[in-house]
Formats: C-alpha cells, structure tokens, sequence
C-alpha cells in the first residue's frame, strides 16, 4: 500500500510537477486571507462595545476614584454641577425622572404594542397584515428628534389646553412621545417572537376545534412568551436611553415629580445638555461621564437579560 | 333524522360563546393597532399641514438667514449627506464583512453568541453614550478634533447593526445547496461567497444599506458634541471639517433660536422625515419586489 502511493505521487510528479499537487495556489492564499479579513470584521462588533466601554470610562474614572460619594451621587436630589464653590451631584432626581417617563411610557406602549402584534400575526390577514406591517415599519423609522419636536410644539398646547395646566412639558408629555416611539419597534420584535412559534402548533389546536383567540391565548401566547418578554425588555432599554425626545418634552426641570404634570429632567437628556458647557477633563464633564458609565451598564444588563430570556425558548 | 342530523351540525352553545369571545378580541384588538398607529398618523398630518407651506425649491437649495429666524436648510442638508455617506463608506464594508462571517464561516457555538451579543449592545446603548464614546475615541484620543470624520465614525459604529443583521438574513436566504455545488467544482471558500453567495444577495444586502442611510440621517444625539454644529456659514470642504445637519438643525431651531418664523421648524422636521421616510419606503419596496422575485 504503502509503495504503491510513492508510486502514483512519482508518478504524478514526474507528469505535473510536484506543485500540481500542492493546494496552496494563489487562490488558497487570496481564500486564507480573507478568512482573516472576514474574521476581524466579525469581532469588530465585540471590539466596538468594549471600545464604547473602555473610553467612556476612561473620562469618567477620575470622577469615580476622586470626588465620588456614592451616598451623595445616589441618594441625593441636588444637581449643582456648575456651582463655582460647591458643586453637587446627586442624581436621584434625574433617575426619577428617566424612571417616570420611561415607566408611563411602557405602561402606554406595552399593552398596545402587544395587542397590535397580536392582531397583526394571528387575525390579520393577506394584504391587511402587509399593510400594516409596512405601517408599523415607517413609524419605527421617524427620528427622536422629530419626536421631540413633536413633543415640543404639538403635545405641549394639547395638555395645556386639555388638564388645564400652565405647562405641558412633563411627564406625561414625555411619556406617551416615548410610548408611541417605542410601541412601533415593540410590536415588530413581539410580531416576530409570535411568528417565530411553528404553524403546526395552530393546525393542531385548530383541528382540535378551537377558535382563533383560543389558538393565541392558549398556545401561541405561552409558546411566544419570552420572545414577548424580551421584546418588552428591549423597548425598555430603547426608552431608558432615549435622549432627544426627552430632552425636548419633558421639560427639563431638575425635580422628583410628584404628579404627571410635573417637568422632569432624564439622564440622557442632562449629558446631551450640558456636556457641551463642560471644560474637557474638569470635574462636571467627568461626572457627566460617569452618567455614561451607568447608562452603558444598566442597557447592557438589560440586553443581557434579554438575549438570555429569548435564548430560553430555543433550549426548552 | 333529519332534525337529529341538523341538530348534529348547529353550533352547540359553548360553540357559539366561543365564537363571540373571539370576534370580541379580534375587534379589540383590532382597535389597539388603530390606536397605536391614528395618533402618529394625525400628528405627521398636523405636521405636513403646518409646514407644508414653507417646503419649495427655495427652502432646500438656499442657506438660514436673519440668524437662522428665515431661510432654507442647504448647509443641513449638505451637512447630513456628507454625515451619511462617509459613515456608510465606513461601516457598510466591515458590517457586511462581520455578516459573512457570521453567516458563512462562524458556528453555534458560545463565541458566536457573544458576537451576537455585542451587536444587539451596539444597537441598544443609548445614542448618547455613542456621542461620549466619539467624543472620548474619535475625537479627543485619535485627535480628529470636532469633525465630518469623527462625528461618522460615531455614526458607524452605532448604526452597523442595522447592515450586519440585514445582509445576515439575505446571505442566510441563499440555500446551502448552491454553496456546496460550488464547493464541489473545486471552488474555495472564497470563490463559492464571492462568486456565488454574494450575486445572490446583494439586493438583500442593499435594502439594509438603504435602511442605514435612513437610520443615520435621523440620527442626533451622536453628531452633537463630535461634529455637528449650531451653526456655520460655510459648506463642508473635507472631512476635517464642522458640519451643520438637519436633525441638529431641527433641535436648534425648535429650543434655541427666539423669533424664529413659526412654520421654518415644521418646515425642517417635514424635510428631515420626508427623506427617512422615502428611505425606508424605498427600502421596504425594494425588498417585496425581491420577495416576488425570488426563484427558489
């Protein structure tokens, strides 16, 4: 066995030349160099996050070993960052107010986003369901500015004019301009989470004689259960991170609210606004950073937890 | 008999209960979308009524005067397709490559998840730490200072999702069986993508493009402190420069300028949706033709 292989490889050698043998043509090199080009360009995502980490913190840090006192920073409602003697930062107040808006928001746009699914994967039907696929898709796509703005000049006057207050930049303003932005990009992701259950789930509850509603409260609805709540965890981390839109219609009044009706100011909103007045390396601009840092942490946990409950479905 | 029988057939009771609460939730439900997307469509109406008046020729090709009070939106506008394109030159060829690689070469395995991972991050950090993370990189530590350059690196890096999963779906779309004929003939991997997955794809792959540019024209938070300005008199030359853009140039004119004229603000915000929205509505007609389209 052994001798006749010599064999055919003189043999193949002497006709062709050894190289014809050799898979490394120029080919094979273009195709392994590629593969590394391909590779890098694969982990960039990975690179990218941990860079987005790496230089928020490196901005942030000093504040963060320096001057932070987490009891103050936490705890306390006091924003005076640009006080010349003794300037606070406590941001209680700002969490409370990202905390409100983002909570009123997902209270107006988690039950109608998931109803809207619902109707768009289980009773719409031929070009109705396309229709209004499309619908949803465009209203995703608006801008946030376009929303604050929306906020701005369209919302403030109608709660002025509707509860009678003496200004309409507030909670509630806020609130349902990031309910309807995140409710569009809600119902896509809960559409998909429903789609994504197997149509032979329906054909056998259907031949079982149960009707449609039967079919999605019974059997699509806990089959598509954490795809749902994942969805739901994501438009919480998209309204949470919002910035423009809350910068523009809520406001922007350093204050624990305690009514709908009160302006409030949102984490994102308070960088967007103020990093722009900071000296770069001074104490405010590193606690704006510092901010940043927080936000980065808690939409990544939120991601996190997301991917982990989405992935749950796969396994079970 | 025959009244046993059609009694056999009508509808029980419980049938017919059954039966209302269904036609019950689809209504309601019915009426929830409607009300998700009435309210969106009443306020674009408000806005095309309101601002519809000042879009003309005019508005688009000549620059702000009086101090941003009247005038058009040319430098914005310009601004904005100089963000866009030099963001797309940067992030449509690593996100398609990132694709590739995702779809073509990486397996199932804990190491893919974790690029995963980091593109569902990347989407879902918040814009503004995007425009502090340009800020810290593109601006302050690789020196490229408040500029068309850096403030597109932002841009790219926060909108490459949106081309990654995009081209992804379209390269996964193409059936394994074309691949290995290919593989087959002899071809390396290489050969089978570019020759074979890619022509495919590429349609696929430019509605994810087109998504993108309408992602990042709309797109304000990371553009503020990286190389968006309030305000300039003159057009951009290179990438070097400052730049202004349409949708900082729809918060300026909306929170800062006193006086403005009151339709220039609905005017921009008109512009500013119209190009994301023919953007998208391109991208989404694109992409049904493809659906009719395909042959397997």
């Amino acid at each position: 066995m052994a001798i006749s292989t010599t064999a055919s490889r003189a043999t193949i050698a002497a006709v062709g030349g050894a190289d014809s043998f050799d898979r490394r043509n120029a080919d094979w090199y273009v195709d392994k160099a590629v593969q590394v080009l391909v590779f890098v360009c694969g982990i960039s995502a990975i690179i990218f996050v941990l860079g987005i980490f790496v230089f928020v913190t490196k901005e942030g840090i000093g504040f963060v070993f320096q001057h932070l006192d987490f009891k103050e920073f936490f705890l306390t409602p006091y924003w005076f960052p640009s006080d010349a003697d003794d300037p606070e930062y406590g941001i209680l107040a700002l969490m409370a107010g990202t905390a409100s808006v983002t909570g009123l928001a997902m209270l107006v746009a988690i039950p109608f986003s998931l109803g809207a699914a619902i109707y768009i994967a289980e009773f719409a039907t031929g070009k109705t369901r396309e229709a209004l696929k499309v619908l949803v898709e465009l209203l995703a796509a608006i801008p946030s500015v376009v929303w604050g703005f929306i906020g701005l000049v369209i919302m403030n006057p109608l709660i002025i004019k509707w509860f009678d207050v003496p200004v309409g930049l507030c909670v509630l303003n806020a609130g349902i301009i990031l309910g309807l932005m995140a409710a569009p990009i809600m119902t896509s992701i809960a559409e998909d989470a429903l789609k994504a259950v197997p149509d032979r789930y329906r054909e056998a509850a259907e031949a079982m004689g149960a009707t449609r509603w039967q079919v999605t409260y019974k059997v699509v609805l806990p089959a598509a259960k954490n795809g749902l709540l994942g969805g739901v965890l994501l438009g919480v981390g998209r309204g949470f991170g919002e910035t423009m839109a809350v910068l523009m219609a809520t406001g922007h009044a350093v204050n624990i609210p305690d009514s709908i009706f009160d302006s409030v100011r949102a984490l994102t909103a308070t960088i967007a606004a103020e990093l722009g007045e900071t000296v770069v390396g001074g104490e405010h601009y590193q606690v704006l950073f510092t901010i940043g840092i927080l936000l980065f942490l808690v939409t990544f946990i939120v991601n996190l937890s997301a991917d982990l409950i989405v992935r749950g479905i796969r396994k079970g | 008999m025959t009244t046993a029988n059609t009694a056999m057939f009508q509808a029980s009771r419980l049938n017919q209960r059954n039966e209302k609460v269904q036609v019950l939730y689809r209504i309601l439900f019915g009426i929830m979308t409607l009300m998700l997307i009435t309210p969106v469509l009443l306020i674009l109406g408000t806005l095309v009524v309101k601002g519809g008046g000042v879009i003309s020729w005019e508005f688009l090709f000549t620059p702000p005067t009086d101090g941003m009070r009247t005038g058009g939106v040319l430098p914005a506008l310009i601004g904005t397709i100089w963000l866009v394109m030099t963001a797309l030159l940067l992030s449509v060829p690593i996100g398609i490559f990132a694709a590739i690689y995702l779809s073509e070469y990486a397996g199932d395995n804990w190491f893919t998840r974790t690029i995963n991972l980091a593109i569902i991050n990347l989407a879902g950090v918040p814009s503004i730490v995007h425009a502090l993370f340009g800020l810290g990189a593109f601006v302050l530590f690789f020196g490229f200072g408040t500029s068309i350059l850096a403030a597109s690196l932002t841009l790219a890096v926060m909108t490459m999702p949106v081309v990654i999963v995009a081209t992804r779906e379209s390269l996964q779309a193409v059936p394994q069986a074309f691949r290995e004929a290919c593989w087959n003939m002899g071809a390396t991997r290489w050969q089978t993508i570019r020759r074979v997955v890619l022509p495919n794809s590429v349609t696929g792959i430019l509605t994810g493009v087109i998504l993108e540019v309408s992602r990042t024209a709309g797109e304000t938070a990371p553009i503020m402190f990286t190389g968006a300005v309030f305000f300039t008199p003159f057009l951009p030359q290179s990438v070097f420069d400052q730049t202004m853009a349409l949708s900082l140039h729809l918060f300026v004119a909306a929170t800062q300028v006193p006086g403005i004229a009151e339709d220039v603000p609905y005017g921009i915000a008109l512009v500013l949706i119209g190009l994301v929205l023919t953007m998208n509505s391109a991208s989404i007609a694109f992409r049904m033709w493809l659906r009719g389209k395909k042959k397997w």
